[in-house]
């Protein structure tokens, strides 16, 4: 086990990365999945299900090893599920951008898309990562992204460069999502810490690449880049907006009501 | 069964004597267990009654989204609502099948939508049920798959060439899907007081309207047998009903649960069970409107669709746009 002969203080730094990117996937998987049955067309329907489906699948990757590297910490180790369930609010570590709500279906798409951009980044480094568990995983997860943002992307251009209605819409969705996308590349000393590692990548060096993408597609989606360089952040550090309470107010009702139920 | 009382156009059924030379040669062939095809001779009566059967199948696919989607936000485990998730978009992909199939008779996608947003297509009446617990999800996965199960495996030998091979796919999925609600139901009824409870419940709530969606006895109708004639339907509802409450007593039987049927009983001499019939009153009250949540399932369709009308259009408009781009193209190379 690679990971036993690290410091306990790594271990410490490996699970909050590990809820940070699990947390991200479980928190935008639980959004997308609000749109079963109510999308615009069932084309849509299949690909958000599929896509909540690729995110639910990588939380319990990420969240099932950061339980499991908890026992190295205190002798007591978590699934996935106790993660996802019986944490509140300010031990989440999602960034803001994933919680905001859904909006109309270009408000979706323009924060899947700012996503899906950086996380494929995101993986590509964690693919490299000293950490041979974290690699594993950001191997799996990175073919499903590559798809993820090949959809998100072609559909933004397709909108942007639609109608006037659907431009309209995805540059309201672009100025209103705008100053969520920031926090992706705000390091803290974690991240600094990771980086020194090689265990992953410092956020801020994500920047370049996502930022290539981002104006190339918002380029020829004839959108145009906000002006604003304000940044919302928190959710990294657990101080999250009003809406991810009810978020786990709904996603935890069960396991909060009947506790010590199995599913 | 997706499908309930779908008409035929016919009073009667016609004697080969009684055909035209192109009908007869038809009836000859789905006789001989032929496969008709798109382009292939059909009476117009067939075509109709498939698009109506193929159609009304597909919007229930489509509605059926939604009482299992009322729990995914609320799916009790990360594996739950994987597992939900799959299920509910292999519906949409049934959905897409189904309409694809409807295509081929001449009828498209966005024509059979306008027809079940105006009221005058149905879908299955046990969507309009409510899923009012987490047990209720193993309920719709066990009963109401396997309901429909019942009745789509034989559809797999349907006359109509791609409504049979949609339903070759679809069955493969669907018996997957009941396998994970009774595996739901099995956890429910193993649990605590209140889970079992919850299962026992949801039994309570879904037993009749699972035995409605096989539709009232058929024995007299016209339109079912012309059905059968052409090999559209391949047993009554009263076969289908029958069969489905001889599987599903030892399954209930196996969770510990009630049937909540106090006449329930095993019939030796007919080697099937003796049960009680469904309040069908109530069951034309739910297709004329009048279900728990018929008002709720076709607003939130209809709502989708319009909410979606810029995201049509605006694809439709860049489609455009990219054709004209590249019918410019090798004039700007010159």
């Amino acid at each position: 086990m690679a990971q036993q002969s690290r410091p306990p203080s790594e271990t410490a730094d490996v699970i909050e990365l590990l809820l940070r990117t699990g947390d991200n996937t479980l928190v935008l998987g639980h959004r997308v999945s609000e749109w079963c049955g109510h999308s615009p067309v069932l084309e849509e329907d299949i690909a958000l299900a599929n896509s909540a489906l690729d995110l639910i699948g990588q939380t319990q990757l990420w969240l099932g090893l950061a339980g499991e590297l908890e026992a190295l910490m205190n002798g007591q180790a978590r699934t996935a599920d106790q993660l996802a369930y019986l944490r509140d609010a300010a031990q989440f570590r999602n960034v803001l951008l994933v919680e905001r709500p859904n909006g109309d279906f270009g408000q979706t798409l323009m924060r899947q898309f700012l996503f899906d951009a950086w996380h494929l980044e995101l993986l590509k480094t964690l693919e490299n990562s000293t950490h041979p568990r974290i690699a594993e995983i950001a191997a799996k997860a990175i073919k499903e992204v590559y798809y993820h943002v090949e959809r998100s992307a072609d559909l933004v251009i397709r909108l942007g460069d639609g109608s006037d209605e659907s431009h309209r819409r995805m540059q309201a969705a672009l100025d209103d999502i705008w100053s969520y996308a920031g926090e992706l590349f705000v390091a803290d000393a974690y991240d600094e810490r990771l980086a020194a590692a090689g265990i992953a990548p410092n956020p801020a060096d994500l920047k370049p690449k996502w930022e290539q993408t981002v104006l190339r597609v918002l380029s020829e989606a004839t959108l145009t880049v906000p002006a604003g360089t304000f940044v919302h952040k928190g959710g990294k550090r657990g101080i999250h907006t009003e809406h991810l309470g009810f978020i786990l107010a709904q996603m935890q009702f069960l396991q909060r009501a009947y506790p010590g139920a199995v599913w | 069964m997706y499908a309930q009382m779908i008409k035929t156009d016919s009073d009667r059924v016609k004697d080969l004597s009684e055909m035209s030379p192109e009908d007869r040669a038809f009836q000859e062939r789905i006789d001989r267990g032929e496969k008709i095809e798109p382009k292939e001779y059909m009476p117009e009566g067939y075509r109709k009654t498939l698009i109506r059967q193929i159609g009304q199948h597909a919007h229930s696919e489509i509605v059926g989204q939604l009482p299992e989607g009322n729990w995914i936000t609320r799916a009790p485990t990360l594996e739950r609502k994987a597992i939900l998730l799959a299920k509910v978009q292999d519906e949409a992909g049934h959905g897409l099948y189904l309409y694809c199939a409807a295509e081929t008779l001449g009828v498209s996608r966005d024509e059979l939508i306008g027809l079940l947003h105006s009221g005058k297509m149905k879908y299955s009446s046990i969507f309009n049920y409510p899923t009012l617990t987490w047990a209720d999800i193993g309920a719709v996965g066990w009963l109401v798959d396997g309901a429909a199960i019942m009745n789509q495996v034989p559809l797999q030998r349907t006359s109509f060439g791609p409504y049979s091979r949609a339903m070759v796919r679809i069955c493969k999925e669907e018996s997957f899907h009941q396998r994970q609600g009774y595996d739901i139901m099995i956890k429910m009824a193993q649990g605590t007081p209140e889970q079992k409870a919850m299962a026992q419940d949801a039994l309570n709530r879904f037993w009749y309207p699972s035995l409605m969606m096989f539709g009232p006895s058929d024995k007299e109708s016209v339109h079912s047998a012309q059905s059968m004639a052409w090999k559209i339907k391949i047993n009554t509802n009263d076969e289908l009903r029958q069969k489905f409450v001889d599987q599903t007593v030892p399954q209930a039987k196996y969770l510990g649960l009630t049937v909540p049927d106090e006449h329930l009983v095993w019939n030796e001499e007919k080697q099937g069970h003796d049960f009680s019939e469904p309040d069908w009153t109530e069951f034309f009250e739910v297709l004329a409107g009048n279900g728990p949540c018929n008002k709720e399932r076709l607003a939130a369709r209809v709502k989708a669709w319009d909410d979606g009308a810029w995201f049509h259009d605006g694809l439709t408009v860049y489609a455009k746009k990219a054709e004209t781009r590249r019918a410019r193209q090798p004039l700007a190379a010159e």
